[in-house]
Formats: structure tokens, C-alpha cells, sequence
């Protein structure tokens, strides 16, 4: 034993054991946000069972189990219980009893011990609507302007036929809202900058004037009859509702433009689970989020972080790259040089909040303010650029990662052997020449490794992001169908800052925490395949130069 | 190419082609400039962008610690005639001044020039003088007259003010102020000594309900008289109520000033040379005598006496041109009692300071003494930002609402002055110093940058959150560093190749994940979690090693054949599922540990045993979500470090007879020191700056205290969560940017010296 301790082999192994804790680390989050995320989409089976308390007190429970824990007895005999059994620890479920609109909550604790009967009736039906979150229940009568038009067993058909109708309509409105209506109000506000332009300008005629009034008048007719279709869609989608009956025995009406989806989870078989568990994937990445982004999709927030990562791409990659030729290729290596370089190095480690208070108050304040004042006087006060905006989210984090594209494409121009600069050189190329013919072809795996390390350290950014752009919540896509298409001055939504608004800032935590594991599981993946691929690169890169040297 | 076409063609065509390609090459030679210069500037233009950052920090910093500065605009003999002048003021804009003087006029006047206004004459009893005067609390406006006839008339100066377009006179923009004189109380006089002597000092304030107003009679007895509304029900029928009464004096000196404050419950007498009596008129029956003391310890007289904004402090001048600060504190640690308390004095003036203006909205003031000094003071600050010497005496000083302007009078000139002072509450003592803030038992660090009332004491020191951002680092790197040094030394030295292949790109990829997702999970999933497993995780750190150790040992009794069969260097892997059972086991067995030793709960244990609270958000979810973050930086340096001493050193090192592990503590881990240093600083860095992770997975209190088991606010989630509402330019955006500069200064400084320590290895390694 003490020559055992002696040769030291235990520390070895102690060592082995922080490897293995760290790889247990590592796996361990990335499998409990798949899993986590993975199953929001599963439809489980719901339970309808009765939940019987000491004291002879029995109610109903109908829901989904949401979660199950051990606590210890102690804490479960605080909260006023008595258990007659032999056992330290209890079992207790979440269940999600959904129906916040009729008990005021979306979850039931209960303890396991308590829970008999349990049943998983086929005809239980789970309904998505649009607000209150999940209903749970069972289907009584389907209704046509508040006659009964189905009952019992044909209720479920006519719902399903009818249903499909009043989602078709709910799409039409939404198109018409979100579409036609936007645009018209968006040329609206349009017309009355350009008219106080022309008033700053001394330069609105009475003519001037006529002209934007007449076409104000065509577009305010042309907004009317929008409203008379919606009118009418929104009379023909109030026709249908039904009657269902909640665990607690009420029966209520829910119209059916208030349904997002219905299902039947215990009568579901595999082959329908899995196509209901798609349907679900598919509305999460593409659909808008609903109830204050704790249900529905995330496409606003993937498409922001896409078109933010995608402007700081065109901005840090010239800019990185050149500032890396300069450095490697024709400045005068020195102490100067080499100290830049330290320096440039360590930007990289400066805490990203700080390029936020920079971007917030430099290009915001100071810039965004100075253009509005040049640029668009016409819509202050209201600031058009002076206010934190996707432009500024872009160039903040293009300055963030300008130190990660400058390094690598650096180390790649560092690694292209002396041998193919003086072969071309010698051949009569100029400097400018043999760098843009030969050095910067070969060295444009590693700018590739560069920008997509930038892209997935931006992709994940958000402290910054907090202080110079992102919403919890934007009207309109940074993209969209009004000229000029473009609207770099917009807010926009982020999928890091949904995670943190969601898990953090939202009402309703406990219900929205499935769709914050969802929404992590697509950024890691996004950024671990990121990573990955800027890996894969730069080893191929590596063998290459190997290659080349030793040849 | 060229040499080719010469031996192809004729002579002739040579020729062009040899002007041609001179073109070309001349064509060649520009491009090549031209991209030299380009480069150039786009380069040196991406390293001036970057320094711009911390160009622009500084920029917004420093007029934080710029003093005060003062702008003469004009001077002119005092507007209206030559009575003495009893009161100045301005209003809002410090377009219009007023002056009351003994002659029982308001004189109103325009700032900039002197010109007057509007003169009101006060309703007072042609066989009545002036005797004495007050004003009740700035904001209100309330000013009286005592009269001597024992009369006193409450008035109050009143600005109406037209928000059309500014009309421009004299080169300056009018709007259309008109100054006026209302009467709260009715333009009746209150009588307040009802044996009709004259009063010679007053005190006044006036509020909606209430008004108070006490005098000195005959130069005799204090006289208190308040009238309070009182509406019935139903709103329609209004009484006003008198009470009167007599408070007792304590001192035979003269009495020189009477303040109230204007919650009308703090009268303050200052009798003699200093004495200072406090008196509580709670109950306006029946005053009661709080305390009573001599301010100056009775070797300088008070000159001048007046509240700091808030009618909290008392500030007090005395002939040696000294002001002092005075607010009430507890007598002794932890008694209720409390009595008045010199707290701080500013000693900058040299004559008798003859009159104090405060400011209204912040706790600073002016103040100007018989030298003709003015002197302009923070009290928070402590601090002096400006001593301007203005004329040979100067008498009265009035300053503008919103501390832009002042109004000076020396003899029978006023002067006007533009004051530029945006920042007072700033000084190295205020953000790093303990300040004694009013209402405050003892000087503290505070961070408490905003609240809802008006004239709140901002406290804007930098400890508290720099603490916690150390404490946050500090409990994350006692995580991080010996799991990811202990990692660096296996995974560099003992792992078999094929292993490190997998292991070192897996722990690096942690590094790119994005901490909002780490910091999630803290705070969602790692805190509820650790609040039900405590004793787990505790019993961890101890079964953890030891578990480990016995299975080393375990493995090294097994018989050797099958111990030889096994491939070296894949320890880490066979220990994974054995530390999944620990884990587990050490988790599952603390429900049971929490019943056995700790009565059930450990958090009810804790604090009623240790007096240790407990947040659910805590420093240790922090250690460990930001350990976490942590180790792969430390790892991934330190691994480099170990891997690339020279191979043969180790081999040296062996073949002289050393163990494995002989060789990893004498040679490899001393040589490669400097590597393991720098991969710490830039560990500690990066967790100084972290912010979505402590943002989320503490409670964001900035408290000073170093329980695990307690939160804390860092400067970056500081900054994260005030900076969307300070006001751009205020001291609070200025401070936060300091807290963003001290972040990139700490960060850039440790970083600056991890990599020149790396710098150094490398050229170390390269000579061995």
C-alpha cells in the first residue's frame, strides 16, 4: 500500500478522474438539453385518474405527467400531510392539467402515493389554442352558431371537418393582417415622413400636398375594404365551437378560431405519434411564436440570429482579413507590431458586455443620433437609427469577433511555407500579385476557419445584444415585402436572448421551460456543428502545409 | 511569357509587345502599390477601430472627474432700488430672478440684464415692517414675512410658462414667463404672537394640508402656530384648524436662525455662538426637546444654517468658513436613540460664510463668504468642485432648480453666473470609499443607483459590485482550476493518443457553447436541483476521491494477467461509469443524510444552527456553472503547456530511474508552469467578464458577504441590467461605462500578462 502510494500511480488515477468528470460534464449537458429538448415535441399519453387525499378528499385528475421527483418525507409532512406508510422518500408527480383559463393554473404537484385509477381513455381530447395555453378534456358537442350540430360519437368527425375550415380562415386573417395590412400601414407612416420632410424643407406645396393626401385617401379606401374581408372572415370563422367537458366536470365552450391544434394522444399510435412529433418540430422552427413566446415557433428569433450573423459576416471578414495581411504581410515585424498583435489577441478575452456598452453608446447614441439628425429629421423625435437596431447589433459583434477572424487567418497565412512565396516571387510576380494569386488562395481555408468561429461565437453572443438590438418580441422581420426590404434599423429577435427572456423574463416559466430546452438544443447544434466543421478545416489545412513542407 | 514571345515573333512586334508589357508593368507595379497602401490603411484602420473602444470609454469617463465650472454672463446693480435685500431666487428656466426685500416688495427681474419685470408689493399694514423673513423648502416656492406687529404673511412666487414658440429680445430666447404672487393661506395676515410683538425670526413650510410656522416673539419665546385642512367627507366643506403653542427654550443666547423641515415634525434653534437645539413637533401641542449640542464644540460661530435637499442634513457655515454636514445617527451601535452628528465638513472657504444655497434635486450646495468666495460642494462626494473668488465680499447666493445658473449679491451688485457641474456625486471616495449616506447607521458600500423619490441620495459605489465579481470568480476558478489543471496533466501526459484525439477536441467544444445556455440551465435546472441534494453534493467532494482512490488500489490488486491485458492510458474512460455510480450514489443518499443529520432540511439546519441563509441562486450554482464555463479555457492552455515540454526531458527524466509521475511533478509541471499560469489568468478573465451566467443563475442583490450559500450582483450583470434605462450622459450611464472600462482594463491587464508568461515559454521551449 505505501509503495503503492509511493509510486505515485493514485494520483495518476486521481487525474484520470477529473478527465472523467469533465467528459461526464460535457455529455451530461449536451444529453440532458437533447433529451429534454428532444421530448418537447412527443405527444405523451394523458392520464385520467382519481386522486384521493388522506383526509378522504377526492378530485379528479386529468393532464399530462410533466416531471417526477423524491422528496423527502420531512419536507412533505411540512406542507400539513400525514402519511401512514414506512418509507423515507415520496414520489411526487408535476402534472399538467393545462385549462388555465378555468383553474387558473397549468399545473397540479401531487403526490404519487395518493394517485388511483389510473386510466388512459382513448377519447380524451388535447386541444392548442391560440391563448390559455393546452386544454384537456373530453369532447361533447360540436356546434354551428350556437345550435348543436354533433353529439357523441360523430362530434369528433365534425370537429376534424370543421376545424380544418376555421384554421384555413384563422390563416387568411393572419395573411391579410400581417401582409396587406402591414404594407399599407407601413406606406401610411412613409407618407407622413415624407410630407414633415417637405414641411422641414419649406418645400410643401399646396400641390406637394394634394398629391400625398390623394394618395393617403387611395390607401386608406384601399384599407377599408381590407377591413370588410376581414370582417367577414372573422363573422364565418366565429360560426363553429364546441362544448367539452373539463376534469372537474364543467362543461365550456371553445370556439374553434381560438384552436391551434387538436389530438387524441392515448388513441395515437406510434406511426401517428412520430408524424404529430414532426408536425410539431416543424412548427417550432417555422412558426410565430404565441402567448408571449411560450408556445408556438421560434422562426422570427432563427431568422434574426441568421440575418444578424449574416450581416457581421460581410462586415468582420474583409476588414479581419485585411487587417491580418497587414499585419503578417507588409507591416515591418517589430516590437510594435508584435505588441498590436498581443493586443489584438487579447481583445478577445474582453468580457463581450463591454463591446456592448461601446456599441450602445458609440454607434447608437453617438452615431445612429448623428445620422438621424442628417438623415432623417423628418421622424424625430422618434429616433430612426439613434435607437439599438440590427445594424448596431451587426457592427458590435462584428468588432467582437474581429479579433478571432484576424488571429486565424494570421496563423493561416503564418503556416503557408516561405518556399511557394519565393517560387512565385521569383517568377517575377509582384508582392500584391503572389499574395492574391497563390498566398491568399491557400490560405483561405483558415479566413473560412476564422469566420466560422466568428459566426459561432455571434450565433451565441448575447450580453451585448441585450444593450444594442435585440427584443423579446418583434413586429416585423428585419426582411420583409416593403421597400427598401431591408430595414437595418429594426429591432430584431435572437435565439440566445429568447432563451433568457423565455426561461427568465416570462410569466409562466414552468410551462414555457420545455421550449427553452427546444430552443437551446437548435443553437448548440447550430454552434457545436460550427465548431465542429471549423475543426475539420483547419486539421485538413494542417496536413496540407504538412504535406507541402515535406515535399 | 515575355522572354517566348520574342523568340516567336518579328522584330516590330516585339517592340509594341515590349511597350505593351512595359504598360503592364508599369500597370503591375501601380496595382501592387496601390494594394500595399490599401492594406495598409484598411489595417491600421481595424487596429484604430479597436483602440477606439477603449478611447471612447475614457471619453465618456472622464467629465465625471472634471470639476465644476463657473461662467460670468453679466452684472449689474441690484434691479429695483436700494432696500436691503432679504431673499434671492429664480425659476426653472433662470430666465427670471426675484428679489424680496425689507421694503415688503417682490421684485421680479430678467436674469440676463437686470431689467425688471414686475414689482409686487406684499399686502402688509402701513404701520408694519418686516422684521423678519423664511422660505419654506425650495421646490414649493413658500416664502413669509414676519412683521412687527407679530403678523406673518405666507406667500408664494409662481411661474406661468408658454410653450409656444420662444420670442427672441436681446439676443437671448424669451418664453413667455409670468411671474406672479399667489397667497396659499388667503392674502389675510396670520397673527401669530397674539400679543402683537414684532417677530425677528421665522420659519416656514406649507404643504397642501398643512401649514407651520414658527417665530421668535419679542426676541423672547418661540412661538408655533399650524393650521391643517381638514375636509369633511364629502369634500365639500373645508375647516382649518389652529393649534398653537409655546416651545421652551433651552439656551440664554440669542437666537440667531429657526429651520423646520418640511415634513413640519424637525425644528431646529440655533441660540449663541453654535448651540443647536432639536425639537420634535410630532405632537404640535406640546413640542418636545430632542437633543440639544454645541456644533462647533464652541470654537467657531455659526454664520449660516440650511438644509441639504431632502430636509435630512443640516448644513451649517460658521465665521471660519467652515461648512459642516450634520445629520442624526444612532448614539451608539445599535441604539435606537439618535442623535445629530458632525459627518463631514468642507474647510475650502476662508471667510465667514455668509449664506448656503442647496440644490434642489441633488445633494450639493453653494455657498459664499464675506471674502467674496464662492464655493461650489457635493456632500455625498465629499467633495469641493469649485472655490471662485467673484468680488471682494459677496452677502447672498441664490442657485437655479436645475443647478445651471447662480445669482450672486455683493453690496448692490448682483451677479449672474452660468454653472457647468453635470457630475458632482463622483469622487474616488464615493465609488471606492465606505460613505456615510444619509438615514444610514454607519458609512457603507452601497449600490443602490436609483429609487423613486426625487431628491434620493444616489449611492454609486463600485465595491459592492466589484466584490461580487470577484467572489463570483473566485468560487468559480476554486471549481475550475484543479479539475482542469488535474485534466490538463492526464489528458496531456498518461492519455494514450487515441484517446486524447477525442477527449481534447470534446471538452474544447464546451468553450464555444453559448453561457445563456449554461446560465439557463444554472438557474432553471443546476439551482433547484442543488437546493434539494445539498448534503450530496458536500458528501461529493468527499466520496468522490476517496471512491476513486479505492478503485486505483482495487485495480492495482488485481492479479496481473488480467491487469497487463488491459491497454494503458484509457483509465479516464473506464472511470467514467464508476464516477456516474458515485455520483449517484452520493446523490441518492442525500435525502437520507439530509433526514438523518440534518433534521430533514439542511437549508432550516443551516440557518438556525449556523445563522447561514440560504438563496436558491447562489455562489455555489455560480462555481459550478462557471467553473464549468471556465474549463475548457484553463484545459485547453494548460494541455498545450504540458504537451509541448520536450520530450526529452520526461525521457531523461525516466531513464535516470524517476516514476511516471516523479517526472510529471519535478520536471514536466515545473517547466511548464508559466503555460498552466496563463491558462488561469485567461480562465480568471473570462469569468470576470461573464455575464448571461451570473445574470441568470444569481439573484443579482449587491450584497457584501462571502456565503457560498448568498447571490451577488457583478459589474457586468450590473451593466446589463441598468444600462438599457440610465439616461444617456447622466452620472449613472457614466458609471457604468467606468464599470465597463474597469472590466476591459482588469481583463485586458491579466490577459496582456498571461500571454507575454506564454510568450516567454515558448521561446523556452524553442532553446531546449
Amino acid at each position: 500500500m505505501n509503495n503503492w502510494f509511493k509510486s505515485g500511480q493514485p494520483w495518476i488515477w486521481l487525474n484520470a478522474g477529473a478527465v472523467s468528470i469533465s467528459l461526464i460534464m460535457v455529455f451530461g449537458l449536451i444529453l440532458l438539453i437533447g433529451v429534454r429538448g428532444l421530448s418537447y415535441f412527443w405527444p405523451s399519453n394523458v392520464i385520467d385518474a382519481r386522486y384521493v387525499l388522506p383526509s378522504g378528499e377526492t378530485t379528479r385528475l386529468v393532464g399530462e405527467i410533466d416531471s417526477v421527483e423524491s422528496i423527502p418525507r420531512v419536507q412533505a409532512e411540512s406542507s400539513g400531510y400525514e402519511f401512514d406508510f414506512e418509507s423515507e422518500k415520496l414520489t411526487r408527480y408535476l402534472i399538467k392539467t393545462g385549462n388555465r383559463d378555468v383553474t387558473g393554473a397549468d399545473f397540479q404537484v401531487v403526490f404519487a402515493d395518493f394517485v388511483q385509477d389510473i386510466k388512459y381513455p382513448e377519447n380524451l381530447l388535447v386541444i392548442e389554442r391560440h391563448e390559455w395555453g393546452n386544454f384537456y378534456g373530453f369532447l361533447r358537442q360540436v356546434k354551428e352558431n350556437g345550435q348543436v350540430v354533433a353529439e357523441g360519437e360523430n362530434a369528433r368527425q365534425e370537429l376534424e371537418a370543421r376545424l380544418d375550415r376555421a384554421t384555413e380562415l384563422h390563416d387568411r386573417i393572419m395573411d391579410i393582417q400581417k401582409g396587406e395590412i402591414g404594407s399599407i400601414n407601413y406606406q401610411l407612416e412613409r407618407l407622413r415622413l415624407e410630407e414633415r420632410a417637405l414641411e422641414l424643407d419649406d418645400e410643401l406645396t399646396p400641390q406637394r400636398q394634394q398629391e400625398l393626401a390623394s394618395q393617403r385617401e387611395a390607401l386608406n379606401a384601399e384599407y377599408e375594404t381590407l377591413r370588410e374581408t376581414m370582417n367577414e372572415l372573422y363573422g364565418k370563422i366565429r360560426r363553429d365551437s364546441i362544448v367539452a367537458e373539463t376534469m372537474s366536470g364543467r362543461q365550456i365552450d371553445i370556439p374553434m378560431a381560438k384552436m391551434v391544434r387538436i389530438y387524441y394522444p392515448n388513441s395515437m399510435g406510434v406511426p401517428g405519434k412520430i408524424g404529430f412529433y414532426f408536425a410539431k418540430v416543424w412548427e417550432f422552427v417555422s412558426g410565430e411564436p404565441r402567448e408571449a413566446n411560450t408556445e408556438g415557433g421560434i422562426f422570427p428569433a432563427i431568422f434574426g440570429t441568421v440575418m444578424m450573423v449574416l450581416i457581421m459576416s460581410v462586415l468582420v471578414t474583409p476588414f479581419g482579413v485585411i487587417a491580418a495581411i497587414y499585419l503578417r504581410e507588409y507591416a515591418k515585424q517589430g516590437l510594435i507590431i508584435r505588441t498590436i498583435r498581443v493586443a489584438v489577441n487579447n481583445l478577445a478575452g474582453v468580457p463581450s458586455i463591454v463591446y456592448g456598452v461601446f456599441g450602445l453608446g458609440f454607434f447608437v447614441y453617438f452615431l445612429g443620433g448623428n445620422i438621424d439628425q442628417l438623415f432623417f429629421p423628418e421622424a424625430l423625435p422618434a429616433p430612426t437609427f439613434g435607437t439599438p437596431g440590427i445594424l448596431w447589433s451587426s457592427l458590435t459583434l462584428a468588432l467582437l469577433t474581429l479579433p478571432v477572424v484576424i488571429v486565424s487567418t494570421e496563423e493561416g497565412l503564418s503556416r503557408i511555407p516561405r518556399s511557394i512565396r519565393e517560387g512565385s516571387l521569383a517568377l517575377g510576380a509582384t508582392k500584391a500579385e503572389t499574395l492574391w494569386r497563390t498566398v491568399i488562395p491557400m490560405a483561405s481555408p483558415a479566413m473560412m476557419t476564422g469566420l466560422i468561429l466568428a459566426v459561432a461565437r455571434a450565433a451565441g453572443e448575447v450580453a451585448p445584444l441585450m444593450l444594442v438590438g435585440v427584443v423579446k418580441l418583434a413586429p416585423s422581420l428585419p426582411l420583409d415585402g416593403n421597400f427598401p426590404y431591408l430595414h437595418m434599423e429594426r429591432k430584431f429577435m435572437h435565439l440566445g436572448f429568447h432563451i433568457y427572456d423565455v426561461g427568465f423574463q416570462s410569466p409562466n416559466v414552468e410551462a414555457a421551460r420545455p421550449l427553452v430546452y427546444a430552443t437551446s438544443l437548435l443553437l448548440i447544434v447550430v454552434i457545436i456543428a460550427l465548431n465542429l466543421s471549423a475543426i475539420y478545416i483547419r486539421n485538413r489545412l494542417r496536413e496540407k502545409y504538412q504535406a507541402l513542407e515535406g515535399g | 511569357m515575355l522572354s517566348a514571345s520574342s523568340k516567336q515573333g518579328t522584330s516590330e512586334p516585339v517592340m509594341t509587345r515590349i511597350d505593351h508589357s512595359n504598360l503592364l508593368m508599369r500597370w503591375r507595379m501601380l496595382k501592387d502599390t496601390l494594394a500595399r497602401h490599401g492594406v495598409a490603411v484598411g489595417g491600421l484602420g481595424v487596429i484604430v477601430a479597436i483602440t477606439l473602444i477603449l478611447v471612447y470609454l475614457l471619453w465618456v469617463v472622464l467629465p465625471m472627474f472634471q470639476s465644476a465650472s463657473i461662467d460670468k454672463v453679466t452684472d449689474y446693480s441690484v434691479p429695483g432700488s436700494d432696500e436691503r435685500t432679504l431673499h434671492l431666487a429664480m425659476e426653472e428656466q433662470a430666465l427670471v430672478g426675484l428679489r424680496l426685500t425689507d421694503a415688503g416688495r417682490v421684485i421680479f427681474f430678467n436674469t440676463w440684464d437686470g431689467s425688471i419685470r414686475k414689482i409686487v408689493p406684499l399686502p402688509i399694514p402701513d404701520d408694519a415692517q418686516i422684521t423678519s423673513w423664511a422660505a419654506g423648502t425650495p421646490a414649493r416656492r413658500i416664502l413669509a414675512v414676519g412683521l412687527s406687529n407679530g403678523q406673518v404673511l405666507v406667500f408664494q412666487h409662481d411661474y406661468q410658462i408658454d410653450f409656444g414658440e420662444a420670442r427672441v429680445e436681446g439676443g437671448k430666447p424669451v418664453r413667455e414667463i409670468t411671474p406672479q404672487i399667489k397667497y396659499p393661506l388667503g392674502e389675510s395676515l396670520l397673527q401669530l404672537d397674539e400679543q402683537q410683538r414684532s417677530v425677528t425670526r421665522l420659519a416656514v413650510q406649507s404643504g397642501e394640508e398643512a401649514t407651520t410656522i414658527v417665530g421668535l416673539a419679542g426676541e423672547q419665546q418661540i412661538q408655533l402656530l399650524n393650521i391643517r385642512r381638514e375636509e369633511s367627507f364629502l369634500g365639500d366643506d373645508v375647516t382649518l384648524e389652529e393649534t398653537r403653542a409655546e416651545i421652551p427654550r433651552t439656551s440664554r443666547g440669542a437666537i440667531s436662525h429657526l429651520l423646520l423641515g418640511k415634513e413640519q415634525r424637525n425644528l431646529y434653534v440655533l441660540s449663541g455662538r453654535d448651540e443647536l437645539s432639536h425639537y420634535d413637533l410630532f405632537d404640535k401641542e406640546t413640542p418636545s426637546l430632542q437633543q440639544h449640542l454645541a456644533l462647533f464644540g464652541g470654537d467657531q460661530r455659526v454664520t449660516s444654517l440650511e438644509f441639504l435637499t431632502g430636509d435630512i442634513s443640516l448644513l451649517a457655515g460658521s465665521d471660519q468658513g467652515r461648512v459642516a454636514q450634520l445629520f442624526a445617527v444612532p448614539e451608539q451601535r445599535d441604539s435606537s436613540k439618535r442623535e445629530l452628528r458632525q459627518i463631514r465638513a468642507f474647510d475650502d472657504l476662508n471667510g465667514a460664510v455668509q449664506d448656503i444655497a442647496p440644490e434642489y434635486s441633488r445633494k450639493g450646495f453653494l455657498a459664499v463668504d464675506g471674502e467674496g468666495q464662492l464655493g461650489i460642494f457635493h456632500t455625498t462626494a465629499h467633495r469641493t468642485l469649485l472655490t471662485e473668488s467673484i468680488a471682494d465680499t459677496l452677502q447672498q447666493v441664490a442657485i437655479s432648480p436645475r443647478a445651471r445658473a447662480a445669482l450672486l449679491q455683493a453690496d448692490d451688485r448682483l451677479y449672474f453666473y452660468h454653472i457647468e457641474n453635470e457630475h458632482p456625486e463622483i469622487s474616488w471616495s464615493s465609488l471606492w470609499g465606505k460613505v456615510w449616506y444619509e438615514s444610514y447607521d454607519e458609512p457603507e458600500y452601497v449600490w443602490q443607483s436609483s429609487s423613486s423619490s426625487n431628491d434620493h441620495e444616489p449611492k454609486l459605489s463600485l465595491v459592492p459590485i466589484s466584490f461580487g465579481t470577484l467572489k463570483a470568480a473566485f468560487y468559480a476558478m476554486l471549481f475550475a482550476i484543479p479539475l482542469s489543471i488535474m485534466g490538463a496533466i492526464y489528458t496531456a501526459h498518461f492519455m494514450a493518443p487515441r484517446m486524447r484525439q477525442t477527449v481534447k477536441p470534446s471538452i474544447e467544444i464546451m468553450e464555444a457553447l453559448p453561457t445563456v445556455i449554461i446560465g439557463f440551465l444554472a438557474g432553471l435546472w443546476l439551482a433547484p436541483f442543488l437546493e434539494r441534494h445539498l448534503p450530496g453534493i458536500f458528501s461529493l467532494l468527499i466520496i468522490m476521491p476517496f471512491g476513486l482512490l479505492l478503485v486505483a488500489y482495487g485495480f492495482h490488486r488485481l492479479p496481473d494477467r488480467i491487469r497487463h491485458a488491459l491497454p494503458e492510458g484509457w483509465e479516464a474512460a473506464w472511470l467514467i461509469p464508476i464516477v456516474l455510480l458515485l455520483g449517484y450514489a452520493s446523490f441518492s443518499a442525500s435525502p437520507w443524510m439530509e433526514a438523518t443529520f440534518f433534521g430533514g432540511d439542511v437549508r432550516i439546519w443551516m440557518s438556525e444552527e449556523l445563522g447561514i441563509s440560504y438563496d436558491q441562486r447562489n455562489s455555489l450554482v455560480i462555481g459550478l456553472a462557471m467553473g464549468f464555463a471556465v474549463i475548457p479555457t484553463i484545459f485547453s492552455i494548460a494541455e498545450d503547456a504540458i504537451f509541448a515540454v520536450p520530450k526529452h526531458l520526461v525521457q531523461g527524466s525516466l531513464a535516470m530511474g524517476a516514476t511516471p509521475w516523479q517526472t510529471m511533478m519535478r520536471v514536466v509541471l515545473l517547466t511548464a508552469s508559466p503555460g498552466i499560469f496563463s491558462g488561469v489568468m485567461i480562465g480568471l478573465g473570462r469569468a470576470v467578464g461573464e455575464t448571461m451566467i451570473v445574470l441568470m443563475a444569481t439573484g443579482n442583490t449587491p450584497v457584501m458577504d462571502m456565503n457560498i450559500f448568498e447571490g451577488m450582483r457583478t459589474l457586468s450583470a450590473n451593466i446589463a441590467v441598468e444600462m438599457p434605462e440610465s439616461e444617456v450622459d447622466s452620472t449613472h450611464y457614466r458609471v457604468l461605462f467606468l464599470a465597463a472600462l474597469v472590466l476591459f482594463a482588469f481583463t485586458f491587464l491579466v490577459n496582456t500578462a498571461a500571454e507575454i508568461v506564454r510568450q516567454r515559454l515558448r521561446k523556452r521551449y524553442s532553446s531546449l
